[in-house]
């Protein structure tokens, strides 16, 4: 694929794709690189246009608990800036998570989804550039708004086959003063179901809610942030208990969420979107696969990594699931979406269709 | 049009008692809940099931009739205002819930279902946050159709976080499910572009919630202080301490004078400004930071802290009665819902004054302080020769001063017919031009709600040839998703 040189401005970056749309090659936008296996291969022909020249933090109003970013900003970058005034912007996707615009455009989230939502909850305004030319904004950059239509939504998760995402609103968090993790392990997937059921049911207010099993052994993770999260995690241990996981309190937490977030790479990853009660069938379906899971099991959603890659494994969890591909190598042969119903694909095309009408953003 | 063969259609598909057509009773829905604006619609039609929805729609298609959808019709900005001999779609037949699943945290309900009717309906261990004031009346559609917030929403978010799933009827007719009971179903979110639309995408005929279950402890307080300027700053500072309350809400001096007389909670008519704060959350974090906060709330003039739940109902009461309330202020308001940084609460509130005092009129504030979202009521006294017109400019100035301070024309209410001129003040003809795009892809002929929203009317041009698949596609080696 050849690479062309990586603008330094939203105009140059629109440019870029409207010369390409001219000239009918395909453009495949990329950001730090770390979610190349997401989506199909480009063509041979495709021209690849970067977005880390669009590197700066344009805003951090720290205030008003919102920030404007340029989508080549590195997360980690953008969150010791923010981290300095105390806060976070609240997305904790594995290995750092690459750029801010790659995050969002592949709608890439880790453990604390379970409090604050995905990139959708968190994006309040983006600016886009579209293969004709068209630079354009949606939103703005306060945390409450609905005049116009909510474009942002559109472009997160769309892997930048709309259009590129050229600037982003974000609305940021406080940073928690400390954190404690209460943990419960079992062999029975039941009994960890349970565990997991009682918590994601309980009042309690978790800033991460996991679940982790691999090769016939699980454990519970509730992760509670704010003034006093020992009480909370007491609390939650009690629970576990209750439910009979053998439980512990970790004050000092932090690596046992990196270890978490580290099962969503891999050789093979395959998100699965369910209701959280699935949780004991989807781990006898790993089981069976061979795959190790992380899951927001107060989400339903979870990630099997196999070590072994295999299109006819994916073929046989796509049975019984919503599943899509994330990580996989390049040889794999496997859509990574899945079907999609006949009636939201064909309204999906006229989308793209009105978007990126020369067909060019892959 | 009253006896033309579209309406013959509607009547064979919804039943003659399903149809009205008679000009009376046409007047029931010639206004939502902003009564400035009326329009009678050709015929209303009230379908009792989603199948009948969508045969509604086809035959409005096929007529080339455009057509508005319309939930309790509580909606104040002009949402779901008839089209002068279009079809009015009243959804209040489609209210059942069909499905509650507390282990999963999912309901499923068709759009006339209430907002309030959700949150009973997986009480006491569950709750769906957004609780717009009209929460009673107003309609799970309505919702969507407005990404509706309320007093809640700075902690917990809008209707958009909550809904994961909607079975819609496309302008054309036709039905499409996108996302569903689980998250994050693959493909665009087609279903975030959805919510929000104003009814210029489609209707929803089902729609998947996402509830949550109900903090163990809830903190509530309300603090008077001198002035806005005071509050806004206590506000600042509990927020800056990291401190995310369930809600926050400020009334000026008027709202707080037209609250009292209306319930009598004992409010000091004197105070410059009324500083609601509740925390939830667990009860240890709760009580910790509830204790910060009392701190925070020194300077006040007084605190009133709700030792019960007759209590906070009762400080919760006062403050949704302000609007209503209004009516002794003045004989009538024009409510605005701008959004600002919060920084600039301060100096915007400054401005509104200014600008009240030039066109010598008064302006109460009633507000979602945590995030910004002013509610001004214009107040005047449409009587009186030249007032209306006056407070129509100036809240259109309020408007501009919001706009121009880096906020938003509504936080809430939506644009709407009421608010669509304000919204080249926001975004360029580019912006314009892509919103279109996604109106486009759903609605080619511009049938649904036609007139809201876009500033002026526009027409979806032909997209450029039939959408082809590139050789590469065809031979399965690339795809265009």
């Amino acid at each position: 694929m050849h690479v062309a040189e990586a603008p330094a401005t939203r105009e140059e970056l629109g440019a870029a794709l409207s010369a390409a749309a001219e000239a009918g090659t395909p453009v495949r936008l990329r950001g730090g690189g770390t979610k190349l296996g997401w989506t199909r291969p480009a063509p041979p022909e495709a021209i690849e246009v970067s977005t880390t020249g669009l590197n700066e933090i344009v805003e951090h109003n720290a205030g008003d608990l919102t920030a404007v970013l340029e989508p080549g900003v590195l997360l980690a970058h953008a969150q010791e800036t923010f981290a300095k005034a105390g806060q976070m912007l609240a997305l904790d996707p594995p290995d750092g998570g690459g750029t801010v615009g790659g995050v969002v455009a592949a709608a890439d989230t880790g453990p604390l989804r379970a409090r604050y939502g995905s990139p959708r909850d968190l994006v309040v305004g983006m600016r886009v550039a579209l293969s004709d030319g068209t630079l354009a904004k949606s939103g703005g950059k306060v945390i409450k708004n609905v005049a116009g239509y909510d474009i942002a939504k559109l472009f997160t998760g769309s892997f930048g086959t709309l259009g590129a995402i050229v600037e982003l609103s974000v609305r940021l968090h406080p940073l928690p003063p400390a954190t404690a993790t209460a943990t419960g392990a079992s062999a029975d997937v039941d009994e960890l179901a349970r565990g997991a059921a009682a918590l994601a049911q309980s009042a309690l207010e978790q800033h991460g809610l996991d679940v982790r099993w691999e090769t016939g052994r699980g454990t519970v993770l509730a992760r509670f942030a704010g003034a006093s999260p020992r009480p909370q995690a007491e609390a939650a241990e009690a629970l576990l208990r209750r439910e009979g996981l053998s439980t512990e309190i970790v004050d000092d937490d932090d690596s046992i969420w990196e270890e978490q977030r580290a099962v969503q790479r891999g050789p093979l990853v395959v998100k699965v979107s369910a209701l959280p009660t699935r949780l004991p069938e989807l781990l006898r379906a790993a089981d069976e696969l061979g795959a190790s899971v992380v899951g927001r099991a107060a989400l339903g959603l979870s990630w099997l990594r196999f070590e072994q890659p295999s299109a006819a494994a994916v073929k046989r969890l796509r049975q019984g699931w919503i599943a899509a591909v994330q990580d996989r190598p390049a040889d794999l042969d496997v859509e990574p979406w899945g079907e999609i119903d006949p009636a939201a694909q064909a309204l999906m095309q006229r989308v793209k269709a009105r978007f990126d009408p020369a067909g060019v953003c892959v | 049009m009253t006896d033309g063969p579209l309406v013959e259609r509607l009547r064979g598909i919804v039943g003659t008692e399903h149809v009205v057509t008679h000009q009376r009773q046409l007047a029931t829905y010639e206004s939502d809940g902003l009564l400035q604006y009326a329009v009678t619609p050709a015929a209303v039609v009230l379908p009792g099931t989603a199948k009948e929805v969508a045969a509604v729609v086809r035959a409005c298609h096929d007529a080339e009739v455009p057509w508005v959808a319309r939930g309790a019709g509580s909606g104040l900005s002009g949402g779901a205002l008839p089209v002068e001999d279009g079809i009015l779609v009243a959804l209040s037949r489609l209210r059942r819930i069909l499905e509650v699943d507390i282990p999963n945290g999912r309901v499923l309900v068709e759009p006339g279902v209430t907002n309030i009717a959700v949150s009973q309906a997986v009480a006491p261990t569950h709750f769906f946050p957004p609780d717009p004031s009209s929460q009673i009346v107003c309609t799970i559609g309505g919702n969507v159709a407005e990404n509706s917030g309320g007093a809640h929403c700075f902690k917990y978010g809008f209707t958009t976080n909550y809904v994961t799933g909607l079975e819609l009827v496309l302008p054309d007719g036709s039905e499409v499910t996108l996302g569903g009971p689980e998250l994050d179903h693959p493909g665009y979110d087609l279903l975030g572009a959805f919510v929000g639309s104003e009814g210029t995408l489609g209707i929803a005929t089902q729609i998947w919630l996402r509830v949550v279950p109900k903090p163990e402890a809830v903190r509530t307080l309300v603090a008077f202080f001198g002035s806005t300027v005071e509050a806004g700053e206590v506000v600042s500072r509990i927020v800056s301490e990291g401190i995310v309350p369930g809600a926050i809400e400020m009334m000026d001096n008027l709202s707080i004078r037209a609250a009292e007389g209306a319930t009598g909670a004992g409010y000091p008519v004197d105070a410059g400004a009324a500083l609601v704060v509740e925390l939830d959350g667990s009860e240890a974090e709760c009580e910790t930071r509830f204790e910060h906060v009392i701190q925070l709330c020194q300077g006040a003039d007084s605190v009133r802290i709700a030792h019960d739940e007759v209590e906070r109902e009762l400080i919760w009461r006062t403050r949704k009665a302000a609007f209503a309330a209004m009516g002794r202020i003045a004989p009538n308001y024009y409510v605005q819902d701008s959004v600002i940084p919060r920084t600039r609460l301060a100096e915007v509130l400054g401005t509104i004054d200014d600008l009240a005092n030039e066109h010598d009129l008064q302006v109460a504030n009633v507000f979602h302080a945590g995030d910004g979202n002013l509610h001004p009521l214009v107040c005047y006294d449409g009587a009186q020769p030249g007032e209306a017109e006056r407070a129509e400019e100036l809240a259109g100035l309020i408007v501009k001063a919001c706009v121009d301070a880096g906020g938003s024309i509504t936080g809430e209410h939506g644009v709407g017919v009421d608010k669509k001129r304000y919204m080249p003040s926001m975004f360029d003809e580019p912006d314009l031009a892509t919103f279109q795009r996604l109106r486009c892809a759903f609605d080619p002929d511009g049938r649904a709600n036609p007139g809201k929203v876009m500033p002026t009317p526009r027409l979806c041009g032909e997209v450029p040839g039939p959408y082809r698949r590139h050789p590469l596609e065809q031979a399965g080696v690339a795809e265009r998703f």
